[in-house]
């Protein structure tokens, strides 16, 4: 099946970041490496025959074959990181799909894709939601903000700089997700928001103990287990804002 | 995941109902976080979805005769931060707050949280033999291993828990369901609103097909002195209950005038435990009536292989979710 059979998938994506690299981005760099790895690997196993195999990396493309009846595709548009964007897409597509395969926003990371670690973590209207978790489509008229619309004037955000100092990573996978989440966090506190070990629950004035930091960070896993930084960070700055 | 078309022109419930109804295989859709996790297992397979956000049924407002409605759209952060809620029905608001993690209790709505789909592992595998998913096909959880499973109102047919925080206390709180038919909207008591799972564990609920929750309302008494919302789990936060108790009191001086207990993560549906409320009433709150009082509730618990534990895990719960609430808040 043609590749560009369906007309309607019209997506316009915003590759600003990866035209500014003269050469291959690390993205494309991984994604042909993976590529030719798998084509090698193909032809391994199944020899001639497999020599025809094509991998697909076109998301597209790899709906078309798997669906003989075009699904439906929906115009969207919203702001993310102060930018409309506007994609037609099939309604599965997940808002972290839609942000990493069509926006060119790669920060946003999937781990479990299942709502359980938190990698995915972007703030909508202010609020951390898991993006893998639901559907692009949904966010009509919305404004996103992912990692990469978190500093200004080209001044890392200050929960990034925390971050940094306090060294909240180790491979660096969970850390947009813990970032995002720490962002949006912080504004809960400042809001006077709950967590289920707080004791005084008619008080809007929230202490952040080093508990209660764990407590509301609870969404963002991080298997390097740079979990101290990270408390680190965010207990700093609730000082400096308290 | 399978295809389905999707639309978000309902702007009432009568509006998404006929919507739904007319459509082949319709779900409705509001915060997504359990139903598109099961869609992208392949469990649910809906053709069409009704996005219902735009529906205005996000608010928490005082009831004339007091009580409080809470829309069936309002986000679980939302309701567990509403004034109203955490002044009036803190174990509403810390129950909700026990579940999930923040980024999902910023998309989960009161409505969906009621109809949350159990977290067993067999439901959630298509290659495994479940009665709820596939009606018929038999139980694999019953001689598998069925460490987080009820040990209360299960049958031959299916031993999964019902995993949501927030039912508990809605259980306690003695909420009604407001439920929209299409023609017009009638009430369902919260501990009538969950079926046990009997020869039928397909069927959870009293909803007729395409029923839609509207709000949920809680009754004037809200408990705000003597309560406890006691969540017992594998890791301190971000899991689902191993046991959970949920106990509301009213207190004369050390004697019980009223007493409301419902257990999470041991049973079928929410677990409202009212001969142990009855026999509460008039005594003194000691350490020996608690137990006595956690003895009766667990009574009729039937142990499985791996969540035998539970038995005694959940009489420990109740005692001291008991003695928290007794003693009441300083």
């Amino acid at each position: 099946m043609d590749k560009r059979e369906y007309d309607a998938v019209n997506f316009e994506v915003d590759a600003t970041t990866d035209k500014e690299n003269a050469g291959q981005s690390r993205r494309e760099f991984l994604v042909n490496a993976a590529t030719v790895s798998a084509a090698i690997a193909l032809s391994g196993v199944f020899g001639e025959e497999a020599e025809a195999a094509e991998v697909i990396n076109d998301p597209v493309k790899a709906v078309a074959i798997q669906n003989p009846v075009p699904p439906q595709t929906i115009a969207v548009e919203f702001d993310v990181n102060g930018q409309m964007q506007k994609v037609n897409i099939d309604p599965r597509t997940s808002l972290l799909d839609a942000l990493r395969e069509y926006m060119g926003l790669t920060g946003s990371k999937k781990g479990c894709d299942h709502g359980q670690c938190g990698a995915c973590t972007v703030l909508v209207d202010g609020r951390r939601i898991n993006s893998c978790l639901t559907f692009a489509v949904m966010y009509q008229g919305n404004k996103i903000t992912t990692i990469e619309g978190l500093e200004a004037d080209d001044k890392l955000h200050p929960v990034q700089s925390a971050f940094i100092k306090h060294d909240g990573f180790q491979c660096g996978y969970c850390t947009p997700g813990q970032i995002c989440s720490a962002v949006g966090m912080l504004g809960e506190v400042k809001a006077g928001c709950l967590s289920a070990i707080t004791t005084d629950m008619a008080s809007n004035k929230m202490t952040l103990t080093e508990a209660e930091i764990r407590e509301r960070m609870s969404g963002n896993l991080c298997r390097c287990g740079a979990y101290p930084g990270i408390v680190a960070a965010i207990k700093e700055l609730s000082e400096q804002t308290a | 995941m399978k295809i389905f078309t999707y639309s978000k022109d309902a702007a009432t419930p009568t509006q998404a109902i006929e919507e739904a109804t007319n459509k082949n295989d319709s779900a409705y859709i509001a915060g997504g976080t359990n139903l598109i996790d099961l869609m992208k297992d392949l469990v649910l397979t809906p053709a069409h979805l009704v996005d219902i956000n735009g529906l205005k049924m996000t608010s928490v407002d005082k009831l004339d005769g007091g009580g409080v409605r809470i829309g069936a759209l309002a986000r679980n952060s939302d309701v567990a931060n509403h004034q109203l809620i955490r002044e009036n029905y803190p174990v509403l608001s810390r129950a909700l707050l026990s579940g999930a993690s923040p980024q999902l209790r910023n998309m989960a709505t009161t409505g969906g949280n009621v109809l949350q789909r159990t977290r067993c592992s067999y439901f959630y595998d298509v290659a495994s033999a479940c009665n709820k998913r596939n009606p018929g096909s038999g139980c694999d959880a019953i001689d598998g291993y069925n460490r987080v499973h009820a040990v209360l109102g299960g049958s031959a047919k299916c031993i999964a828990v019902n995993p949501s925080d927030m039912n508990v206390a809605l259980a306690a709180l003695d909420a009604n369901v407001l439920v929209s038919t299409g023609s017009g909207e009638r009430k369902i008591r919260f501990v009538e609103f969950h079926k046990l799972p009997g020869n039928t564990p397909h069927i959870e609920t009293m909803l007729d097909p395409y029923e839609l929750i509207t709000a949920i309302e809680l009754p004037p008494a809200g408990f705000s002195k003597n309560w406890c919302y006691l969540k017992v789990r594998d890791r301190a936060s971000y899991a689902f209950a191993l046991v959970s108790a949920a106990v509301c009191l009213h207190m004369d001086g050390s004697k019980f005038k009223e007493a409301r207990l419902a257990l999470g993560g041991v049973g079928t549906k929410p677990w409202r435990v009212s001969e142990v409320e009855k026999m509460l009433v008039g005594k003194t709150a000691d350490e020996k009536l608690f137990k006595s009082a956690a003895e009766m509730a667990m009574k009729s618990a039937k142990g499985y292989e791996h969540n035998k534990f539970k038995i005694e895990m959940g009489k420990r719960t109740i005692v001291r979710a008991l003695k928290v609430a007794a003693a009441g808040v300083s």
